[in-house]
């Protein structure tokens, strides 16, 4: 007999209980939960039914897709087989044209506001929608019908959540994410380039196990895995406390490992859990790799923390450490501080104010990458 | 007579659609089009070009790394940087590793349900799968209970009747052939591969932070130390993981991919009549054995063939590429006649083609994002075949032995290359190629850190003011999906003018001035449809190419005139 949970399938093949537990013990992990939320997550994985998925890919490079294939608690085989009903997926279905769309068609027409929606890439609005089209529709129209029914939709990736690569300078196609195509629907924002594999299911189960969706940031983004600066749980950041910095590729110091500030980490403005949570499989990140962060989480990064070597100025007076300081502080005292703290660095580097985000225009009074330093 | 629309085309990367005429249960006449358009090299307009490689990564997140590699490469090849042993080295590992993850994602998951009917797997005998399992190779998961229980899971997930991504697939099509043991093993091998393919790529996260995207390229070599002293470097622990992953890699291709390619391919030998396209390939050849900028100096050979013949090949000479726009939704100031090269190109983005909603594409006039890329104007098959037929041509010697192996234990010979059937094998073949050199770069990064050299990046001319005012410079990568180029303009230190040339751009490319058709528009002529309303045969012809359309679609030329952004809808 077919079963609908996913204990019930697992034991059925042959995955033990206490390998089960652990899985949810990594699930917890991930979400931030003490070890006391662990049978809470078994209970709710037992008990609730398969959840309807339909991914839709708009002005995507399909890296989030991908990245959804690196998933490993659970496996991208269990996530599509046992955790999930994946309904529409271009890149992994076997229907294609007219079978494709009607896969989409009835999940639409069958489970209105009972399915999930998942958005990868940005939407163009320019030219009636004609820079995406999927079966001579355009994406702007696709998405708004089904982020609109949807009982929630996670945008994957940045360029879904905040318009990402095509939104940079001069934003050709006039390209927005998903809240700014879909105004009023139910968005959470798992931001990264490609978003991080852990943090997708992360999200899947977090509400599997609440019945809510996790709490999020100013941005739409989940506290889980954004709540917290990279700088602060780097695992250099001793080094740059101790004044140890890189200072050319490959020199002694890149060799052992020391802070990248001065070749234009943007750890300090940036905000995610890739320190703790790492990838593929928590073998490494960038940072523990050898390479700055580019804060790849934030809105407009293709922007604002461009160009990517460049260290992230030191604004008048204020020195790096007590700079970072100050910054930490806000970050430990709100939820909001990143946003604050965004702020506030960009108010001191830019010595104005910065312009409201553009919603469906591009910013017209952009003019190029910055050149600060 | 039909026209026949597929779109969505789904397992591939992006947004592909493709209209064809079918007579008397044939096609003979097709249209590829691209829907989706970014304009990502109108964004690098003005930036800094050591971030260029940032950019030109997120063209593809399946071809991770390869707009890396070939941004660079460009870059460097623009301010005349050789780059060290380290780099090179590691940068050719990441890029087998990448052939390896990519051709056999795209065999199995992309790919294979075209040639796999999952519901008839629910028919198989275990055991009897298992015993042709056991028959094919020695890999370890292949007793009668290992199949019983893929069997199973796939049954629990019919019975649901949520099938999920399996949902309204062709199964049951007249065109699916094999018997259901061997759909089974082809199941079987979907779901293990999709684990699998989670192990390999660690390999780009030991020496590229994490996949998809790397973040460890630099211009002028790459940001991953070595010191074999050190805990934060490539090391001993680094090395034996990277060879561990490499035996896995071997592994896995020789006794589950080619194995499975060998039994897959001789139900649907009738293939090797189908999908023959353009015959003429190009190559840009890869894995150089040293550091001169777009060396020579090739592990897998550089080269043109024309009109199938495999007695003759040609020098690639990157001036005579030109693009055209007679067909695609561009403007050139000159006429759309004419093809420029990409340094010389200019991009004007116009659409005409009909308003969304539409039902139809207006394909005598301009129809697709893709421009049309043309060698000499002629049109060029890029990827797998290509660079197999090339490397088996001029004499490659392990390249000429599995290939002579494929085609033996087959029973063909070498003219059945040139079809779809003979994509699926050139994949194959290349795949169990390079995954057998792993193990040799491994040995030779080994070599330069017992040597001491732990230099990673021609550090000299990182700074912007140790460059020429003006530059331009070109670099190629053959990818996966076949010869891609990335050409740059570089001005008082930032970028002047940038385009990509792309494999997908290539085998997908609409019409040229002449009326030429692209490679897969070509092969598509004389492919055979039993029901219209199920075009299985379409997919299969077109998925043999792999297309990539995030890819395939961009735009030449920064230097063009400012686009006029409609307001939103």
């Amino acid at each position: 007999m077919a079963t609908d949970n996913l204990l019930a399938e697992l034991l059925d093949r042959g995955v033990s209980r206490r390998d089960f537990l652990k899985f949810c013990g990594g699930m917890a992990a991930v979400l931030g939960l003490s070890s006391s939320y662990v049978p809470k997550i078994a209970h709710a994985l037992e008990t609730k039914k398969k959840p309807i998925l339909v991914w839709i890919e708009c002005q995507s490079c399909t890296g989030d897709t991908e990245a959804l294939l690196r998933a490993t608690k659970p496996t991208v085989s269990e996530l599509i087989l046992d955790v999930l009903s994946l309904d529409y997926s271009e890149t992994i279905m076997a229907a294609a044209g007219k079978q494709a769309e009607k896969s989409l068609a009835d999940v639409l027409k069958n489970q209105k506001g009972k399915y999930f929606a998942a958005v990868e890439g940005s939407i163009p609005l320019a030219e009636n929608g004609a820079y995406c089209c999927v079966a001579g529709r355009s994406s702007v129209d696709i998405v708004r019908e089904v982020c609109g029914s949807a009982l929630a939709t996670f945008a994957m990736g940045t360029c879904a959540t905040f318009g990402g690569i095509p939104k940079a300078h001069p934003n050709p196609t006039g390209a927005v994410g998903v809240r700014d195509a879909v105004p009023g629907a139910t968005v959470i924002n798992l931001a990264g380039c490609p978003v991080n594999a852990e943090n997708i299911t992360a999200a899947i189960v977090y509400y599997l196990t609440f019945g809510v969706l996790p709490a999020v940031d100013a941005l739409g983004r989940p506290l889980f895995a954004f709540g917290k600066r990279i700088h602060d749980n780097c695992e250099r950041r001793s080094h740059f406390d101790a004044g140890q910095y890189v200072r050319q590729w490959g020199d002694e110091g890149h060799r052992l490992g020391w802070c990248l500030y001065y070749m234009g980490c943007k750890g300090p403005e940036a905000y995610q859990n890739c320190p703790t949570v790492k990838y593929n499989e928590r073998t490494s990140w960038p940072v523990q790799s050898g390479h700055g962060c580019i804060a790849c989480a934030a809105p407009n990064f293709w922007d604002e923390m461009t160009p990517f070597y460049r260290r992230l100025p030191q604004p008048y007076g204020i020195t790096v450490e007590t700079t970072a300081d100050k910054v930490g502080l806000v970050v430990t005292s709100a939820t909001v501080g990143g946003i604050l703290v965004h702020t506030i660095a960009r108010l001191l580097r830019r010595k104005k104010k910065p312009k409201e985000e553009a919603k469906a225009q591009p910013k017209t009074e952009w003019k190029g990458p910055q050149w600060h330093g | 007579m039909a026209r026949i629309v597929v779109d969505p085309v789904t397992r591939i990367e992006g947004h592909l659609r493709i209209e064809a005429k079918v007579e008397n249960g044939k096609v003979v006449d097709a249209w590829s089009s691209s829907t989706m358009f970014r304009g990502i090299e109108i964004v690098l307009k003005d930036r800094d070009p050591r971030d260029a490689w940032l950019f030109c990564q997120r063209i593809c997140g399946v071809c991770t790394t390869v707009h890396a590699l070939a941004s660079v490469r460009a870059v460097e090849d623009a301010l005349g940087m050789t780059i060290p042993d380290n780099a090179r080295i590691m940068r050719n590992i990441i890029a087998a590793v990448q052939y390896v993850q990519d051709h056999v994602i795209h065999f199995y998951h992309l790919h294979g349900l075209d040639w796999i009917d999952i519901v008839s797997a629910l028919k198989a005998d275990p055991a009897k799968t298992a015993s042709i399992a056991q028959s094919l190779s020695d890999w370890p998961n292949s007793g009668a209970s290992f199949f019983a229980m893929v069997q199973k899971r796939v049954k629990d997930l019919v019975d649901t009747g949520q099938l999920g991504p399996f949902a309204n697939g062709y199964w049951g099509h007249p065109a699916y052939k094999l018997p259901p043991e061997v759909n089974l093993l082809g199941v079987a091998h979907y779901l293990e591969a999709l684990d699998w393919q989670r192990g390999i790529v660690k390999v780009h996260a030991l020496l590229g932070s994490k996949n998809p995207h790397l973040q460890t390229y630099l211009v002028g070599g790459i940001a991953r130390p070595v010191d074999p002293g050190s805990q934060n470097a490539v090391n001993a622990d680094a090395i034996a993981l990277m060879t561990q992953a490499a035996r896995q890699a071997i592994d896995f291709v020789s006794k589950v991919y080619i194995p499975d390619l060998l039994a897959i391919a001789s139900y649907y030998k009738d293939w090797a009549s189908y999908g023959s396209g353009v015959g003429n390939y190009m190559t840009y050849g890869e894995f150089p054995r040293d550091n001169r900028s777009n060396t020579d100096n090739l592990q897998l050979p550089k080269g043109i063939i024309l009109g199938k013949d495999l007695m003759k090949i040609m020098p690639v000479d990157q001036k005579k590429i030109a693009e055209q726009v007679t067909h695609s939704w561009y403007d050139y100031k000159e006429g759309d006649e004419k093809g420029k090269h990409p340094w010389e190109g200019e991009t004007n983005p116009k659409y005409t083609g009909p308003k969304p909603p539409y039902d139809h594409l207006d394909t005598q006039a301009k129809y697709s994002w893709l421009k049309t890329p043309r060698y000499e104007e002629m049109s060029m098959e890029v990827g797998p075949l290509a660079r197999v037929l090339v490397a088996y041509a001029s004499g490659h010697k392990r390249a000429k032995e599995v290939v002579d192996m494929v085609l033996g234990k087959l029973k063909v010979d070498a003219g059945a290359l040139f079809s779809t059937l003979g994509r699926v094998a050139a994949r194959g073949i290349e795949t169990l190629i390079i995954a057998e050199m792993i193990p040799g770069f491994i040995n030779e990064l080994v070599g330069t850190i017992k040597k001491g050299d732990y230099r990673i990046c021609q550090v000299e001319k990182w700074e912007p003011g140790t460059w020429p005012k003006e530059a331009k410079g070109y670099g190629f990568h053959d990818a996966p999906r076949g010869a891609l180029g990335h050409w740059v303009g570089i001005k008082n230190g930032r970028i002047a003018n940038y385009q990509a040339v792309v494999p997908s751009t290539w085998n997908l490319s609409p019409r040229d001035a002449k009326g030429t058709r692209g490679p897969v528009e070509a092969s598509l002529i004389g492919t055979p449809v039993a029901d219209p309303e199920k075009p299985l045969e379409i997919l299969r012809t077109v998925h043999s190419f792999d297309p990539c359309m995030a890819c395939a679609v961009h735009v030449t030329d920064v230097r063009g005139r400012p686009i006029t952004v409609v307001k939103g809808a």
